[in-house]
């Protein structure tokens, strides 16, 4: 069973997480054109590479980012999301 | 019992204690620590079972737990390892998949029609004769010819439990390699867990010979598993199977019926390796094993392998076996070596003074059985020069390959290779934090198996930041030659087999490639082989071999299947483990069973259905529908979702999660809550209480809450608001108190001002009742007057009791869901996940109302925007039927239009207020509009005509929650 850092508590087995999907980046949604607002709702980009993704320790509810290659599976970086913009892979 | 081998032979087993136990219904006897098949061998009888496809008989062949052939039935237990189980008092066995007895099976006769059985036979025929005599004839009879075993329905509970443990290394396998490797950990600071499934620690130690001599063997034996067994930092688990590998050194490790769940830094694989059998005619009669098997069960059991042997040497290994056998007393009828010239003089000339005849060059090309093949009786060699000769013997024992035991190295992805020199797979690239000793990283040498012992150690402990000094292998002048290429050329007779579970012989494999499947994957799927019990473990390098040659490809091109956990067999139980149940009891869940409720589970929780008997549901609801209606009710909706919004930026949150306006909403009331997902699908509901500027007080559906915490955290997140969020549903009880007598009984427990005028309808106060602390929303969703009243569960009995006592002189009473769901129906009110699905938007249930569209932002907004410039696809219709109807319809029944589907029904009951039976029900929209009729299709295949009304069946002006 995998093993995710949690930023918040440490090293814990994978079943304690949930994944809550890639990073998007941020809309002005009444800015947003509907073909935009409806690839941004359906098409899923599946990047073969490293994403970053949001994550939830589960009995904590605890919200961080985890940087994972989706080729190996190897989680190279897990931070709080307040050190999202700082390193930031997508335009927020 | 025959006698046994004089000591130091059986050192597993307790002379002085006799068992007795029955194998097909005849007594045997064997000594403590005997397996079942030990014993069964010195008592005489080899055959254990039958073969899978052919009947054939079948013996021990690896003696290790490793093959299908000695697969019994103990009791109500199938597919017991009978080599490695041990005898206990009274045990009863008998063979798995035979006809009549294993002495006279009728299916035996199957061996003889071999040839209306090749390979992949099941995936290509069973047309005829006549249409159904797939289902008919063949599909009973294949059934019940295929499997292995009875399973016994009664068998009787048994404890299955987990164990979480933690180790800096976990060591696998307790051989010369592990027993090094551990030692050495430990002393460099490392807790080690060492694991092996033998019932004590030594491995190859334990039986095989070294070039050191027996003395010497023993002597470290002792010596190792002494320190091994004494060190403060190595934990053994012995009968302990690792039994696979999974990410970030995650093992699971079965012992009886209990799993480890190891979770290792370090993991040192030293799981040896496999001897594996050699193709030729009849090699698989009983009688003809494994040296490695034939070792184990003199040093092992005491027990005489055979009277005459004929020992196959392609490794000198080989030549060891044959002066273990001499040793022990029995006849040695010859050495078979395969090789054209002498490789290992020295053993030569010790086989030699033993009297042993030497047959250089020569093969075994068949084996001959007594009558019906019921043991091995002699062999055919044959040389390249067309010299042939028999022998007689009633032992074949087998020493020519070995493979790596590399299952749980290729699990985490460690490459498999194939080395000419040494005819052998080797592993490479296995990955951080796992390193190899011993026969499986390819050491045979008995020093350089410690030394690689010590040098993987050194590796896992540097990883884990303790010193260790850099080991150096020794030479090792053993890996050459350790196993032997023979020649895999099919017998023109057949019957040579390659995998012993499934009954492939090398013609099989071979026609496998020719039918066009020449990717080993692809022969594993048409063939079988490997997939039987032993999971390819004697099969895998001669099928490759065999693949390789037909091919015209390398053995490393080839390779094996992908290798998957598990290693080896693992009961049900095992992965189920303790079977506790789950659930959720309100602090009023007593009170409910006093009071008589049928009890439902809804998710964890318990909730009360009904209150009174099963063959008075239809009665016990009806009642309730009518107190509510008329009188007052108490519903327990303890079971609710409930959170807490605090902080300046509370109505911020909020405003932005749902759908209406939160952000100006007074403190004091109470607002609808309609949660949307950003494709603009409604996800839940609740409602809002505001009760300071800073603290909303946010009710979710009981499945929902979950969902709808997490993504408000999660959302909080993200927009960066000041709010702190508290799921606070297990610390409150919630009970709905509701009916037109519902004030009056709040007015007789004093301390709130509940009065029309003081406490409105969709208004929140908090206040004391007696001595309970509470929070009163005027919500409802029965449609009458109603007062939600929330208190810290450990009021809620207190304040439950007091309420149903003040509400005596009212006739109030307890009602349960049933009669909920009917007074909600009534009323128009949507259980979402019932009425909705995951594509359910606000102005398909008729709820624009609950859209905010003015707020420059909430989630679902701008999808709700897109679909309103699309016409509306379908609409969430009231139905009715007329009185007296004689056909109803049912939950999710098919609504139609010229035999069409356009809709279903949601939601349906016949109403006691009302007097007739009401629904709701999607509707294609064109054809919802209200005084229309539909069609509904009952589960019977009736067609029902309904009338298209409003959903709100009941009091349609609200007057009667408002007043």
């Amino acid at each position: 069973m995998k093993i995710l850092n949690c930023p918040l508590n440490g090293p814990r087995n994978i079943t304690e997480f949930v994944s809550f999907g890639p990073v998007h980046r941020g809309f002005d949604h009444a800015a947003t054109s509907d073909a935009e607002w409806i690839h941004y709702l359906f098409h899923i980009e599946n990047t073969a590479g490293v994403i970053q993704e949001w994550w939830r320790h589960t009995p904590s509810n605890y919200f961080f980012i985890a940087e994972r290659n989706t080729v190996t599976d190897e989680i190279i970086a897990t931070y709080g999301a307040e050190e999202l913009a700082a390193r930031s892979k997508v335009m927020l | 019992m025959n006698a046994r081998l004089p000591e130091p032979f059986g050192s597993r087993i307790d002379r002085s204690q006799a068992l007795t136990f029955t194998f097909e219904g005849k007594a045997f006897s064997g000594y403590e620590g005997d397996t079942i098949a030990s014993a069964l061998m010195a008592s005489g009888h080899w055959m254990l079972s039958r073969s899978f496809k052919y009947h054939r008989p079948r013996g021990v062949l690896t003696m290790a737990g490793q093959d299908a052939n000695a697969l019994v039935q103990v009791a109500a237990e199938p597919n017991v390892l009978g080599d490695v189980y041990r005898l206990q008092p009274g045990l009863t066995a008998s063979a798995q998949n035979v006809s009549g007895s294993l002495a006279f099976d009728r299916d035996a006769i199957l061996d003889k029609l071999g040839r209306f059985m090749p390979v992949g036979f099941y995936y290509r025929t069973f047309y005829g004769p006549g249409k159904q005599a797939w289902l008919r004839l063949w599909e009973p009879l294949i059934r019940k010819k295929a499997g292995l075993g009875r399973v016994d329905p009664a068998l009787p509970r048994q404890r299955y439990e987990k164990h979480n443990r933690f180790c800096d290394a976990l060591v696998v396998g307790g051989g010369p390699a592990g027993l090094s490797a551990a030692l050495a950990a430990a002393d460099a600071g490392a807790s080690v867990l060492l694991v092996d499934e033998n019932p004590v620690l030594g491995g190859s130690l334990t039986y095989a010979r070294f070039a050191c001599g027996p003395a010497a063997t023993s002597a470290l034996l002792t010596d190792l598993v002494q320190k091994a067994s004494r060190h403060p930092r190595i934990d053994v688990l012995v009968d302990a199977v690792a039994n696979g590998w999974f990410a970030d050194n995650w093992v699971p490790v079965i012992t009886a019926n209990r799993l480890y769940k190891v979770r290792a830094r370090e993991v040192i694989l030293c799981t040896g390796s496999l001897d594996q059998p050699v193709a030729f005619r009849n090699n698989d009669l009983p009688g003809i094993m494994l040296g490695s098997a034939v070792q184990r069960l003199m040093r092992h059991y005491a027990v005489f392998p055979g009277r005459r042997a004929v020992v196959y040497a392609g490794n000198r290994d080989g030549y060891r076996v044959a002066l273990d056998l001499h040793e022990a007393g029995i006849t040695v009828a010859g050495v078979v070596d395969p090789r054209s010239r002498q490789q290992h003089p020295e053993l030569a000339r010790a086989v030699t003074a033993a009297g042993i005849p030497l047959h250089l060059g020569f093969q075994i090309s068949e084996a001959a059985g007594t009558a019906r093949n019921m043991h091995v009786k002699a062999v055919k060699l044959v040389n390249g020069a067309g010299a042939a000769e028999w022998i007689d013997c009633d032992l074949v024992a087998v020493s020519s390959v070995y493979t790596p035991t590399y299952q749980l190295a290729l699990q985490a992805g460690a490459k498999l290779g194939y080395d000419d020199d040494s005819a052998q797979f080797t592993l490479s690239g296995l990955p951080p934090h796992m390193a190899a000793a011993g026969s499986v990283a390819g050491c045979f040498a008995l020093e350089a198996v410690l030394a690689s012992g010590r040098q993987a150690a050194g590796a896992a402990v540097r990883a884990l930041g303790l010193a260790a000094d850099p080991v150096t292998l020794p030479d090792d002048d053993e890996r050459d030659l350790s196993s032997f290429e023979l020649p895999l050329r099919a017998h023109p007779e057949g019957r040579d087999f390659v995998d012993f579970d499934e009954d492939l012989q090398i013609k099989d494999i071979e026609n496998a490639v020719k039918s066009g499947y020449s990717e080993l994957e692809l022969v594993k799927r048409f063939s079988t082989v490997g997939m039987g019990p032993s999971q390819g473990r004697h099969s895998a390098l001669a099928t490759a071999r065999v693949v390789a040659r037909a091919t015209g490809r390398t053995v490393a091109d080839i390779g094996v299947t992908t290798s998957r956990p598990p290693f080896g067999p693992e009961k049900l139980g095992v992965l189920a483990g303790l079977q506790q149940s789950r659930f959720r009891h309100t602090s009023v869940h007593d009170r409910h069973v006093a009071a008589g409720a049928k009890m439902t589970p809804v998710g964890a929780w318990w909730r009360p259905l009904y209150y009174g008997s099963d063959a008075d549901r239809d009665a016990c609801v009806t009642a309730e529908v009518e107190a509510v209606r008329q009188r007052a009710g108490i519903l327990d909706v303890s079971t609710l979702g409930k959170l807490e919004l605090r902080g300046p930026d509370a109505g911020r949150l909020l405003d932005r999660f749902c759908s209406m306006n939160y952000l100006k909403q007074p403190v004091g009331k109470v607002r609808y809550c309609l949660t949307l997902n950003e494709m603009g699908s409604v996800i839940d509901d609740g409602v809002a209480f505001r009760m300071r500027d800073d603290l909303y007080y946010v009710t979710a559906t009981t499945g929902g809450i979950d969902q709808i915490y997490a993504k408000m955290c999660w959302h909080n997140v993200q927009w960066g608001l000041d709010v702190d969020i508290l799921n606070v549903t297990a610390g409150f009880a919630a009970f709905n108190l509701t009916g037109p007598g519902a004030r009056k009984v709040l007015e007789k427990l004093g301390g709130i001002d509940v009065s029309a005028e003081a406490f409105p309808f969709l208004e929140g106060r908090e206040g004391m009742i007696g001595a309970c602390p509470v929070r009163i929303m005027r919500i409802g969703y029965s449609g009458e007057l109603s007062f939600e009243i929330h208190t810290p569960q450990s009021y809620g009995a207190a304040l439950w009791d007091s309420i149903l006592a003040a509400g005596r002189e009212f006739a109030l009473i307890p009602y349960g869901l049933e009669a909920s769901r009917v007074l909600r129906l009534e009323k128009g009110h949507i259980i979402i996940g019932q009425d909705t699905d995951a594509v359910s938007t606000a102005d398909e249930l008729g709820m624009t109302w609950a859209l905010a569209m003015k707020k420059p932002f909430f989630i679902g907004k701008r999808s709700v925007e897109l679909m309103r410039r699309l016409p509306l696809k379908r609409k969430l219709v009231g139905f009715e039927l007329p009185e007296g109807a004689r056909q109803t319809p049912d939950e999710s029944c098919l609504v139609l239009a010229n035999d069409e589907p356009v809709g279903h029904v949601t939601s349906t009951c016949y109403s006691p207020t009302l007097g007739k039976w009401i629904g709701l029900a999607f509707v294609a929209a064109p054809l919802a509009d209200v005084g229309a009729n539909m069609v509904i299709k009952s589960r019977k295949g009736h067609e029902i005509v309904a009338r298209i009304v409003s959903p709100h069946f009941y009091d349609p002006d609200n007057k009667r929650q408002e007043i």
